[in-house]
């Protein structure tokens, strides 16, 4: 087992430093950083000068061992624009992204879920067949598509909820929250469905799958032979045996809601990592950058690692084969 | 449940608490107010902002004109010897008095290396020397009459205050972090900075202690920045901020047909032009091979005939353009009416492309931003379209600008063979447009170092010597229109296109005061 989890682990730090040396390749091809930080008139020789102290003319290789080496003790360096240490940058904005993904979470669960559980017990009733057409339109809408027309039709047409930001936050210790004000509820609230739209309709679409396969075994028709309430069946014993695969799921998709929330957070002008990420890259802000994909990638990594390791313990056969393979 | 019953409770606390204040002026603008010191980028917007905060020795009125400021009065003892008085009783927003000590500052602090305004203090070289507690003599090398003309956004400091919070030396560009000046505010105007995030939010309130006639009625201030153009535009629809800039063009009319907001248009200063590479033997992006068809001028004319600027005026940029016939806005050169632009008339072009030995015409790569002036791209494409019709073949190259000016400024080593760019003179004055445009440079960048075709020519590089240091106004004026005549209508260097027009959503509740430059200098602005 130990072993196991060595090897996943080696695995895990190569796909970091791909993800790395990928990351840092692209940056080359990004743009100048210098003529993003002077003005139009600053001379040639002061140009050069600053491309000297950032570092830009060691060689690829100097600048990518640097990079690693200081990555793997958590500093990123400092951000072009802002002059501030990356890491502190990005601990600044992830209570927005993560305020903003669990929020967007609970609203994909907590719509999803019963939609999905009418539209299995209600197959082929009217309300059913829109949930199902509405949910198509949910799937095929780009995100930022949803995100301007939910603008349009509230804070512009209707005249409610703000159409940008965070509204009022209140700091507690290093974190920052928008859930304990009136306006950080209200400029929550957009943000998480355009964001949470997409898991909604997933969510919605495999609890019913689902839940028509429980519908159809042999328990829930026994159930419903000793004369069990409707309720009872659907609820207590369909839904709970439901719940398993959705769990899941819901739980591998909280990282890509966090990773692909720079969407949502730039139509809304969240303050979230996500626009710092989009601004950096119009500003060549190469150390946000590769900071941000490196965190992404390592999100996904952990939770990917932690499946694996689980799959493991639940089953031995994984562990065997691995064994056999490697 | 009971969490959100919880919840709920404290939101409505909290909305009790949180009673907005009546004439709460909000604003969004595309981009970040990266840094508070004055000295650290030399760019107009964060100029602007930081000019309802800081104030310079002069000011600008609502007319761009120059009136004075910090300093009350000057006058030239000797064309070397500028003498500035200044205004007594002033103080900085932390109390400390202002005197000559901190105009010698400032002036000090803006040569330091890491500063990006040192050419606001021309030439360089010239030393601010204290006279007593209210005088101060600017000692120049060599005589500038336009020494003081972009002093408006030169913002003095307090020296006690730098000194004080380790902020001698401006923010550098390649710092480990942001210095005290950079977070933190301490001018003498109108307006205090009592909140800053970077990249995220500022709060301004009113100064009680300036020296001034408050012109405005506000009482807080507060800008976010909204990168997204249709959320910019929401939000002033909906009433989330007051003001917003800027407005796409395509959504002016938008803007207008709404009940609370409207668009303020009207000239900017930047010129838009395009630019030929007439200093390579070779194009580096053409068919022709073993000459440059650019340093023809009959070719540079043909193609200025070719384009077709009142269409594109008009189609391109909605009417939101002015045509211009030189690389200056005509607000900025009183002998600007003696310039027209000639007809459009592509059968000349065809004639003068074949007298110099291109009568099929030939292919050349132009270079576009897609980010960075009012419908950069589209320009393009529609001047690729007018070129067509004379036979030359343009492929089209628009970029980012991050990618753009990498590639054709100096750290790309100028790789362009024709392109389109954007001037402002910072210092609203012709000699900026010639120093940069029109002087010749080397592969370093020395010279005009954003001349990025190399217009090269000695008969132009005597005369804006000669600008440089003429002190009378009438015969300065003279000597520019006539390098314009040359570096224009004899030379062809460049062909300019037009002003474009600024575009600032603004509430009908707001009077706003629009300035050419494009500064957002809300002490003017009024709420009802």
């Amino acid at each position: 087992m130990l072993a196991f989890i060595i090897r996943r682990l080696l695995q895990a730090i190569v796909v970091m430093l791909t993800v790395a040396l990928i990351a840092f390749t692209l940056f080359r091809f990004v743009g100048d950083p210098v003529n993003m930080m002077v003005g139009i008139e600053t001379t040639a020789e002061e140009r050069a000068q600053l491309r000297q102290d950032l570092g830009l003319n060691d060689a690829i290789p100097v600048q990518f061992a640097r990079f690693v080496a200081n990555a793997a003790r958590l500093n990123f360096g400092n951000s072009y624009q802002f002059k501030t240490p990356v890491i502190d940058l990005i601990a600044d904005r992830f209570p927005a992204t993560l305020e903003l993904a669990i929020a967007s979470a609970i609203f994909s669960l907590l719509i999803g879920i019963p939609m999905g559980v009418y539209t299995a017990l209600h197959r082929r009733s009217w309300l059913s067949n829109i949930f199902l057409a509405a949910s198509l339109v949910g799937i095929s809408l780009p995100t930022f598509l949803i995100g301007i027309l939910l603008i349009f039709l509230f804070p512009v047409t209707l005249g409610v909820l703000p159409s940008f930001g965070r509204g009022d936050v209140v700091r507690i210790g290093f974190w920052t929250t928008g859930l304990l004000t009136a306006s950080g509820l209200k400029a929550l609230i957009l943000p998480a469905i355009t964001l949470g739209l997409f898991q909604m309709t997933l969510i919605m679409r495999l609890v019913r799958g689902e839940m028509l396969e429980v519908l159809r075994t042999d328990y829930i028709k026994f159930a419903r032979a000793r004369g069990l309430t409707d309720r009872a069946v659907n609820f207590g014993h369909a839904l709970k045996n439901t719940l398993v695969p959705v769990m899941t799921i819901a739980g591998l998709q909280l990282g890509s809601i966090i990773a692909f929330a720079l969407i949502t957070e730039s139509v809304f002008q969240w303050p979230g990592m996500g626009l710092l990420f989009l601004k950096a890259v119009q500003n060549v802000d190469i150390p946000i950058m590769s900071a941000y994909l490196l965190l992404v990638a390592f999100i996904f990594v952990t939770i990917n690692l932690i499946v694996d390791i689980l799959y493991a313990v639940v089953d031995p056969r994984i562990r065997i084969d691995a064994r056999a393979t490697a | 449940m009971k969490l959100k019953t919880w919840l709920l409770a404290a939101a409505f606390a909290a909305a009790a608490l949180t009673t907005a204040s009546a004439a709460t002026f909000r604003f969004a603008f595309q981009g970040d107010l990266k840094s508070l010191d004055p000295y650290s980028l030399n760019e107009t917007f964060t100029h602007g902002v930081l000019g309802n905060v800081y104030e310079g020795l002069t000011k600008r009125d609502k007319e761009l004109k120059i009136v004075p400021g910090l300093a009350e009065r000057w006058e030239i003892i000797e064309p070397t010897r500028w003498r500035f008085y200044l205004r007594k009783g002033v103080k900085f927003q932390n109390g400390e008095d202002f005197t000559a000590d901190d105009v010698v500052f400032s002036a000090e602090r803006s040569f330091k290396p890491a500063s990006d305004i040192k050419t606001r203090i021309q030439p360089a070289g010239t030393k601010a020397v204290k006279v007593d507690d209210h005088t101060v003599d600017f000692i120049l090398p060599s005589p500038n009459p336009i020494l003081h003309y972009e002093w408006d956004t030169w913002y003095i400091m307090s020296k006690k205050w730098a000194e004080a919070n380790g902020s001698v030396e401006p923010q550098p560009q390649a710092g480990q972090q942001m210095s005290y000046a950079a977070l933190h505010a301490n001018g003498t105007g109108p307006f205090i900075i009592t909140e800053h995030q970077a990249g995220v939010k500022t709060v301004f309130k009113p100064n009680p202690n300036w020296w001034g006639k408050p012109e405005h009625n506000l009482d807080e201030v507060i800008f976010t920045t909204i990168s997204n153009d249709a959320t910019r535009v929401a939000a002033l629809l909906s009433g989330d901020v007051d003001f917003a800039d800027p407005i796409p063009l395509q959504d002016v009319d938008r803007v207008n047909a709404s009940s609370n907001a409207h668009v303020l248009q009207g000239p900017e200063l930047r010129t838009i032009f395009l630019g030929f590479d007439q200093y390579r033997d070779e194009l580096k992006s053409s068919n022709v091979k073993g000459k440059n068809p650019f340093k023809d001028v009959r070719v540079r004319k043909a193609f200025y005939l070719a384009i077709d600027e009142n269409a594109i005026a008009d189609k391109v940029m909605r009417k939101a353009a002015v045509p211009s016939a030189l690389m200056i806005s005509p607000l900025l050169f009183p002998l600007a009416k003696d310039f027209t632009r000639p007809k459009t008339d592509p059968n000349e072009a065809k004639k003068l492309l074949a007298e110099a030995g291109y009568p099929n015409g030939f292919e050349v790569t132009m270079d576009c931003p897609n980010d960075r002036y009012v419908n950069d791209e589209a320009i393009c494409q529609a001047v690729t379209a007018m070129l067509a019709r004379i036979g030359v073949k343009v492929n089209l190259l628009a970029q980012p600008k991050a990618k753009y000016f990498a590639k054709i400024l100096v750290s790309g080593g100028y790789d362009s063979s024709f392109y389109l760019l954007g001037w402002t003179p910072g210092s609203f004055d012709s000699w900026n447009v010639l120093a940069n445009m029109y002087r010749c440079r080397d592969e370093k960048g020395a010279g005009g170092n954003n001349n990025v075709g190399n217009y090269c020519n000695p008969k132009m590089e005597d005369m804006i010597k000669q600008i440089l240091v003429e002190n009378d106004a009438a015969k300065r004026d003279q000597l520019i229109k006539t390098a314009y005549q040359l570096g224009q209508e004899q030379d062809w260097g460049y062909v300019p296109l037009h002003q474009q027009a600024l575009a600032w959503g603004a509430s009908k509740k707001m009077k706003i005061v629009q300035r050419a430059d494009n500064q957002i200098l809300f002490y003017w602005f009024r709420k009802e």
